[in-house]
């Protein structure tokens, strides 16, 4: 019977080793082939956004009417929606993850609300109801980007904190003597550094590429003047919206680099979109 | 409940030890907590003298652990009362009790230093940062850990981030310690130092101590007292010693220890008849009882000699040392162990006929189970 086995055994192991290494091959040259493919989608269109625009048209962007005017006001809107955000979305998570875990499906079903109503009925919804005095200013707008921000940094940090003990961490905190705002401050925040950061890209990423709701308010924020922009010239308008795209792309970088500068200490990088280290590797 | 010992004698047992009694009395009275419909307190009176450790042990969802957060803050009680030195502190928040709390999962905060986090507590009593770190220093050193004190949580080892989290407990020089299963997310090994090395500290500092843990070998290896808890309430609080020798209910005898039961008849109130002899019965176990009843008997409390046509055969050998755990089935499918000499155990081999008999002294009687 042993022998039947060891037989058997031996029948389906000894081409193991060719087929494992074609196998290792093999996924080796489809992960180039799909690394291909995906990189031309992305890289057609902005080649081909580069070839319409021509080398001449960047200098000429920031010489354009409104330009300065637009893109300074697509930074203050990131700037404002961010500190809401965060201001409004980390105590409410905390304090979620912390007193009322049992809400936390809700939390997820409501916060998705953004993404599953439609801009223009949101739109609409403020529009009618939002107090006169904030329809003047761009706050407004700054006001709607924190909803539709939500359902992305809601998650980020929801993330980030499901990956730590909290509730151990603020017992161990609290018998060492500390309130909970000392707490908050020294032991919790720092502990999100990653998860708010990913909140924040998001949020910015958000504010600044978001056409529909700024359209619709009648402010002119950098998407806004990109296409009002493209009625009178193509090219630069193109060349305008290449160069939001980098200086988006810039603009993440430098928030991620200084985030990953102190966790690198730790030995971990920032990712973005995947929150921890602790979400990978830590079942310890 | 039944108190097999007071703090009062477990305190001199501990002076006896060569101990600085320099920690706080604390008096649980009468805690009763419920969660729902479920129990977990009810009526827990537990006093802990200046520099004792006691440990409570019980099954899980005894109530131990919701005991020891209602005593750290983390929980309140719906009942009764909660002193140290004298104070009821009730109405204490966690943060101003002055207790040391090691967890059961890894507490450590993971964007401090081992040094940051053992000086957390200090800083919060707002310690100039030299003097601070001077301090966590010495507590590291004092656990072993003074090379990692530059070390984050997830460089150090399950065992080391135990014992820096020892440190941060102590390092605010806590009235009462609380240990919340400490070691039992830790192999077995670790386990074992970490146990040594907490009960060195814990007798050199003084420090109260309450420990939680569903480990017996744990709490009969470590604690002055012990507390045996079932259902929210003490069965019995003892030395570990007395604990073992003179369990006061068939719960506390069965929960601690191997324990053997054999079916019996008792004999009015003072006697028991089991494996045909009839033996005196432990003082007040018999109460109530009448009939058929259980003898509890330990291992080490059966006598067992090969006999060609005794009441049982061998099933099993074990061999643990100088004591060898033998096996025996009874008549009527009757599994029972019973330790021997090594020495005297080369006849017990398994199929082998033996005749087991109960000792002369008093047996512990149990409802029939």
């Amino acid at each position: 019977m042993a022998a039947v086995a060891d037989i058997a055994h031996a029948g389906t192991s000894a081409p193991a080793p060719r087929t494992a290494a074609r196998r290792r091959e093999r996924p080796q040259a489809w992960r180039w082939i799909v690394l291909i493919l995906v990189g031309l989608y992305f890289a057609i269109p902005l080649y081909a956004a580069f070839k319409f625009a021509g080398f001449k048209a960047f200098p000429k962007v920031f010489g354009q009417a409104g330009f300065v005017q637009a893109f300074t006001l697509s930074l203050r809107l990131a700037l404002i929606t961010t500190i809401i955000t965060l201001v409004l979305l980390v105590p409410t998570t905390v304090y979620v993850h912390l007193r009322l875990p049992g809400i936390r499906r809700l939390m997820e079903s409501v916060t998705i609300l953004p993404i599953v109503i439609p801009p223009i009925v949101l739109i609409v919804g403020v529009l009618e109801i939002a107090p006169g005095f904030l329809k003047a200013t761009p706050n407004l707008l700054a006001l709607e980007y924190v909803v539709l921000a939500m359902p992305f940094a809601y998650r980020s940090l929801d993330a980030g904190l499901r990956a730590l003990d909290l509730k151990t961490l603020v017992e161990a905190s609290s018998s060492l003597g500390a309130r909970l705002p000392a707490t908050l401050w020294r032991v919790i925040l720092p502990n999100l550094r990653t998860a708010m950061l990913s909140a924040v890209v998001l949020t910015v990423a958000l504010v600044l590429g978001e056409f529909t709701m700024a359209s619709l308010d009648l402010y002119q924020t950098f998407p806004v003047w990109i296409v009002n922009f493209e009625q009178s010239s193509g090219p630069v308008s193109v060349a305008a919206s290449l160069l939001a795209l980098i200086v988006t792309w810039i603009f993440l970088m430098v928030i991620a680099t200084l985030g990953g500068r102190r966790t690198g200490r730790t030995g971990s990088a920032v990712t973005l979109f995947s929150v921890s280290r602790q979400d990978i590797g830590g079942s310890e | 409940m039944t108190t097999g010992t007071t703090a009062g004698e477990a305190t001199g047992h501990a002076a006896a030890g060569g101990t600085a009694a320099a920690g706080a009395t604390v008096v649980l009275q009468g805690l009763s907590r419920a969660f729902g419909a479920t129990r977990a307190l009810d009526g827990l009176n537990l006093e802990i003298a200046p520099g004792e450790l006691v440990a409570l042990l019980g099954p899980s969802g005894c109530g131990k652990t919701t005991a020891l957060r209602i005593l750290a803050g983390f929980e309140t009680a719906d009942a009764g009362s909660v002193t140290v030195d004298g104070k009821d502190i009730s109405g204490v928040p966690a943060a101003r009790r002055d207790m040391g709390m090691v967890f059961q999962s890894y507490s450590l905060f993971p964007n401090m230093s081992a040094l940051d986090n053992v000086g957390f507590g200090l800083r919060m009593r707002k310690l100039a940062a030299a003097e601070r770190k001077r301090k966590a220093g010495e507590l590291l050193d004092m656990v072993g850990l003074a090379a990692q004190a530059g070390q984050y949580q997830h460089q150090l080892s399950g065992g080391q981030q135990q014992r820096v989290a020892l440190a941060r407990a102590l390092a605010i020089e806590p009235r009462v310690l609380l240990l919340d299963e400490p070691l039992s997310a830790l192999d077995a090994k670790v386990r074992l130092q970490l146990r040594e090395q907490i009960r060195s500290i814990q007798q050199r500092l003084g420090t109260t101590t309450l420990f939680v843990t569903h480990d017996q070998e744990e709490a009969l290896s470590m604690a002055d007292r012990v507390g045996v808890m079932s259902q929210g309430r003490l069965e019995q609080i003892a030395v570990p010693s007395e604990l073992y020798d003179s369990p006061a209910t068939a719960f506390v005898a069965e929960f601690v220890g191997t324990m053997n039961r054999l079916p019996a008849e008792l004999q009015g109130q003072a006697e028991v008849t089991a494996l045909g002899m009839t033996v005196p019965v432990q003082e007040g176990t018999a109460d109530g009882l009448v009939g058929d009843v259980d003898v509890l008997v330990r291992p080490e409390g059966l006598r067992v000699a090969a006999e060609p046509n005794g009441n049982g055969i061998v099933t099993d050998r074990t061999f643990l040392g100088s004591l060898t755990r033998v096996s025996v089935r009874l008549s009527g499918d009757l599994l029972v162990k019973i330790d021997k000499q090594s020495t005297d155990a080369a006849d017990m081999l398994p199929g082998t006929s033996v005749n087991v008999t109960l000792p002369s002294a008093a047996v512990l009687v149990a409802a029939r189970a």
